[in-house]
């Protein structure tokens, strides 16, 4: 798919910047935190695009920039051929239905003073999509259904439930719209091993059955590679690397994505062993001063003269596997 | 056999009384840490991994309540201890490291005052003494011009660096066992791999006895010799590190390793999740507590708790698939192939 | 308290012990049915937050008290008036300053008027000004704060600003004006105190509202489309109530207070109106003649301040989670 076949949803150029500190009496001086800066994708129909990098990378943002939960400050986001950055709420509200969104920590994305029935069956309400409350009944036992919970689960409250369970009633408190894109934010980070194999497969399985696309954002890359069709990478509020799933794996090019695949620690005792490890040397920097030219660069191990000055731009190195970086060629 | 090990641990159970009624978290479990000995406690939230360690160190809330047959530790009966013995063990002999070390530093003072204070107290060292111990400690795991960093504040250290510095505080009496909660969990990915590698390094250089609290597979088997898998607040599993990832006995050790994706693998093989979700150990099964979503539950699993069964020295299992009668189910999961 | 067993033991079957150990009867070892195994169910039984603030007030004695006194006096507000054969301002100059006894339970004060119908009275007026106070101010408080709260930027630098410069005024500033252009009555008390009473309501609820705005549950309200007066009133204000609740019982027994003391010094109801302040300065004059005219009003004034106050101890340790054990 890609750029050529049909997309769903473009980001282009898209920027987030969050003024810091402009509250203050005593400096005028608006300090900007570039949380998402020049970031272009694009998302094919029924394709799940995965978003890794490590915390502060912009990855989160970027998907509640898309959710209009922030208002993108640069660049535009098309969502099925119509410019959606700048419309009102008013304007936007038909496409909230479309576009919805799961949060990562399922404990506080519930609000805990609503039974289950009331949290799935809010957002029919809000957008007409039953007439009465017998069907709203029926519509919610559906949901609770598809999930695997039970029927008896429907007048209980969030802190009765597991985090598994929990985050299977996001889930289906996102489907109740029967959205066409869902951004799913690190779904899987806040849950026990066992169970972010059940929501995973959840989520795998409704995208086949309600041709869902998905923007997958987590920092796990093993499962990233596994429900993604295409994979971005992210680093400090760029993107330095972006390809077809198997292509990235295979065919690591940025610096950065190498050493993020080399530090991921497999659960395999013989092939841990062997795995050869580049350690990134210190720590991310900080947002607000991000370094100059390439932001990677103070912690690169190929980083040369021309990664100071020059921003590196993403591009093109064949069959659409896009690399920021200066050494790429 | 108490001798030899470092810690000995027999038929622990830890309750903690709540609003709601008692939580058995710990249900009666036994263990043992040798000297010099990476092991890994695994389990799922809530499996009582970490309340386990914190029993053995009292260091739980009053609501809690902890029993246990024996519990030795280098040849002391911790049960026997005043709380003052206690704390003087805390530090010295055994050192910590939590999850978040944000919330383990204290913010008030410097990174120096914090690795100087175990110093001075249990090692009787001047200020001067300490402080110079203290900067090789920070050097040694990685800090880079410790001279600095320790007047510095943990506000001022990057998530790794605290780590790093909790590790320094840890190791600088130099413990025998060094008990570590999650301590990758809250890193990133790519710092997870540099706490693992300098705690390795740690365990070599210092030979400390390593107790690492997970939930993730990839950190134990990046690290452990040997494995200890929990569940519902029993050990479900031990073995070798080896034993656990390839000839898994128990299903719900199984049961993990299937769940999740290899990384490292070239296929990309489909998870299967082990169903439905963990007992509520305020009212826990009467039998085995993985019975409602094991796939080779018989009846007794619902019925009686399973012994744990030796398959070799180092490898035993509490799963009554391992009961000779039990061949019948077993060799219908050979079928299957596991 | 009862003896809780903290290690209850769970009962394995016989066939486990004994000389049947290793002789374990075959069809245990079959499948167990997918019906049979307990998957996802949840065994707890489901507590509803209010259930369990109401567990947990049950169980604290101090509340408990707070609750039976404010009935007794609600009982007293309401029939203690019409109990008697007397009126409040029924002067009767044979019976002065009598001593409690079986025709005046309270006795009677120096113009032979029944102090315990006064004293009824009196609760009519304190517990009116008391609950209307705080039912106002919670209103307004509210809203305001969970306006100012809920939008944040310039609206609620703005609309806290108004906040803090209301609050400079000293409050009996604005009770001595309304007083004086209104007139000394029960309606200008209650007015005087609506209008500066909800600032702190205001402030607690905005920081409340702040706290939980970026909670994901109020993100999931937005993206699936909730308008924002539904955010406020549906997800801000139930999931901040706790706290409100705690602050405005808290304020019943202040405004009540705030009447006596206002009526006892002379500037809140005026005579033959009977409150608690004014007959607590009734009193003054003859306090060590006849002590009963001071003790039955300030008894009163008292036990209510006291009730109100053990109440809002018990709500604040019943609603707050995290005191939750």
């Amino acid at each position: 798919m890609g750029d050529n076949g049909e997309f769903l949803l473009k980001a282009e150029n898209l920027n987030m910047f969050f003024e810091i500190g402009a509250a203050s009496l005593f400096s005028k001086e608006k300090r900007l935190l570039k949380a998402v800066n020049d970031v272009s994708f694009s998302i094919g129909r029924g394709e799940t695009f995965g978003l890794v990098g490590e915390s502060g990378c912009g990855k989160t943002t970027v998907g509640r920039t898309i959710a209009k939960l922030y208002r993108a400050t640069g660049g535009r986001i098309i969502f099925d051929g119509s410019d959606i950055t700048k419309m009102t709420d008013k304007e936007f509200f038909p496409y909230r239905r479309r576009i919805q969104m799961i949060f990562q920590d399922p404990y506080t994305s519930l609000d805990p003073r609503q039974p289950v029935s009331e949290i799935i069956g809010t957002p029919l309400s809000v957008h007409g999509l039953v007439s009465n409350r017998a069907e709203r009944d029926e519509r919610i036992k559906e949901l609770i259904h598809m999930v695997g919970l039970k029927e008896d689960h429907i007048n209980r409250y969030p802190h009765e439930f597991s985090g598994g369970q929990r985050q299977r009633i996001g889930i289906a408190r996102a489907l109740a719209l029967m959205p066409e894109f869902i951004v799913c934010d690190e779904p899987i980070s806040a849950l026990d091993v066992s169970i972010q194999a059940q929501i995973i497969n959840i989520l795998s399985e409704f995208q086949e059955r309600f041709k869902l696309t998905y923007l997958f954002i987590s920092h796990d890359l093993s499962m990233v590679r596994h429900i993604s069709h295409r994979v971005g990478v992210m680093y400090l509020g760029n993107l330095v690397e972006t390809a077809e799933v198997n292509e990235l794996f295979g065919n690591m090019i940025h610096p950065y994505t190498q050493s993020l695949m080399s530090s991921v620690l497999i659960a395999d005792p013989a092939a841990a062993k062997r795995q050869s490890r580049i350690i990134l040397e210190g720590d991310v920097p900080s947002p607000l001063n991000p370094p100059s030219g390439c932001h990677f660069r103070t912690r690169c191990r190929c980083a040369s003269d021309i990664c100071s000055c020059v921003t590196p731009e993403l591009t093109d190195v064949g069959s659409g596997h896009m690399v920021a970086c200066h050494n790429a060629d | 056999m108490s001798d030899e090990q470092l810690l000995d641990v027999k038929n622990l159970r830890t309750s903690f009384l709540t609003s709601g009624g008692v939580v058995s978290a710990v249900r009666g479990i036994s263990f043992s840490v040798g000297h010099g000995e990476f092991i890994g406690i695994v389990g799922e939230s809530g499996c009582g991994k970490s309340v386990t360690m914190l029993s053995i160190m009292r260091l739980l809330a009053g609501n809690a309540s902890v029993k246990a047959d024996s519990l030795f530790f280098d040849g002391r009966d911790l049960l026997k201890l005043s709380s003052k013995e206690i704390r003087k063990i805390h530090g010295s002999d055994i050192g910590m490291i939590f999850q978040d070390p944000m919330t383990s530093l204290d913010p008030l003072y410097t990174i120096g005052d914090q690795i100087m204070e175990p110093l001075k107290i249990h090692k009787k060292m001047t200020r001067r003494e300490a402080r110079r111990k203290a900067a090789e400690m920070l050097d040694m795991v990685g800090i880079s011009s410790p001279g600095q960093r320790l007047d510095q504040y943990p506000h001022e250290f990057s998530g790794g660096m605290r780590q790093r510095a909790m590790i320094a505080i840890a190791m600088c009496c130099d413990p025998k066992l060094l008990i570590a909660d999650e301590p990758t969990t809250a890193l990133d990915v790519t710092i997870q791999a540099q706490i693992l590698e300098l705690m390795m390094e740690m365990k070599k250089k210092f030979s400390t006895a390593t107790a690492l609290i997970t939930h993730d597979l990839g950190v134990i088997a990046s690290s452990c010799s040997r494995v200890v898998v929990m569940y519902g607040g029993l050990i479900m599993e031990i073995g070798l590190s080896e034993d656990i990832f390839y000839r898994p006995l128990h299903p719900y050790t199984n049961g993990l390793l299937n769940s999740i994706t290899r990384a490292g693998g070239k296929e990309r093989g489909k998870l299967i999740p082990i169903p439905g979700s963990p007992p509520d150990l305020m009212n826990p099964p009467v039998g085995c507590p993985f019975t409602a979503r094991c796939e080779y539950a018989m009846r007794i699993c619902a019925e009686a708790r399973p012994s744990s069964t030796y398959v070799s020295e180092n490898h035993s299992a509490a799963c009554w698939l391992l009961h000779a009668k039990a061949s019948g189910m077993r060799s219908g999961i050979a079928r299957h192939g596991r | 308290m009862k003896k809780i067993d903290m290690f209850p033991e769970q009962p394995q079957p016989e066939y486990l012990s004994g000389d049947g150990a290793n002789d374990l009867p075959d069809d245990l070892f079959d499948a167990l049915p997918e019906g049979e195994k307990q998957s996802d169910i949840i065994n707890r039984p489901s507590i509803s937050y209010w259930a369990n603030v109401y567990s947990k007030l049950k169980a604290d004695p101090l509340a408990i008290a707070g609750f039976v006194i404010i009935a007794m006096m609600t009982l007293l507000a309401v029939f203690g008036p019409i109990a008697r054969p007397y009126s409040y301002d029924e002067q009767n100059y044979s019976v002065i300053n009598q001593p409690p006894g079986p025709e005046h339970w309270f006795g009677t004060d120096k113009f032979g008027r029944d102090l315990f119908v006064r004293v009824a009275y009196g609760a009519r007026i304190s517990l009116t000004v008391g609950l209307v106070a705080a039912a106002v101010n919670m209103v307004i408080g509210v809203f305001y704060g969970g306006a100012a709260g809920y939008f944040g930027g310039a609206a609620d630098m703005v609309m806290m600003r108004f906040v803090d410069i209301m609050s400079a005024v000293p409050s009996l500033l604005y009770i001595i004006l309304v007083m004086v252009t209104l007139g000394a009555n029960v309606r200008s008390i209650l007015l005087a105190m609506c209008l500066f009473y909800w600032l702190d309501t205001a402030r607690i609820v905005r920081a409340q509202i702040l706290s939980i705005k970026n909670q994901d549950f109020v993100m999931a309200a937005r993206v699936i489309g909730e308008s924002d007066f539904k955010i406020l009133t549906r997800h801000l204000i139930p999931n901040s109530i706790g706290p409100i609740i705690v602050a405005v019982t808290f304020l019943i027994p202040q405004a009540i207070f705030y009447e006596a003391f206002l009526s006892f010094i002379g500037i809140g109801i005026s005579v033959p109106v009977a409150s608690w302040g004014t007959l607590a300065n009734d009193s003054l004059s003859n306090m060590s003649m006849y002590p009963h005219l001071m003790i039955f009003p300030a008894t009163a004034i008292s036990l209510t301040i006291f009730a109100f106050n053990f109440i809002g101890d018990g709500l604040r340790d019943a609603l707050d989670p995290r005191l939750k054990k």
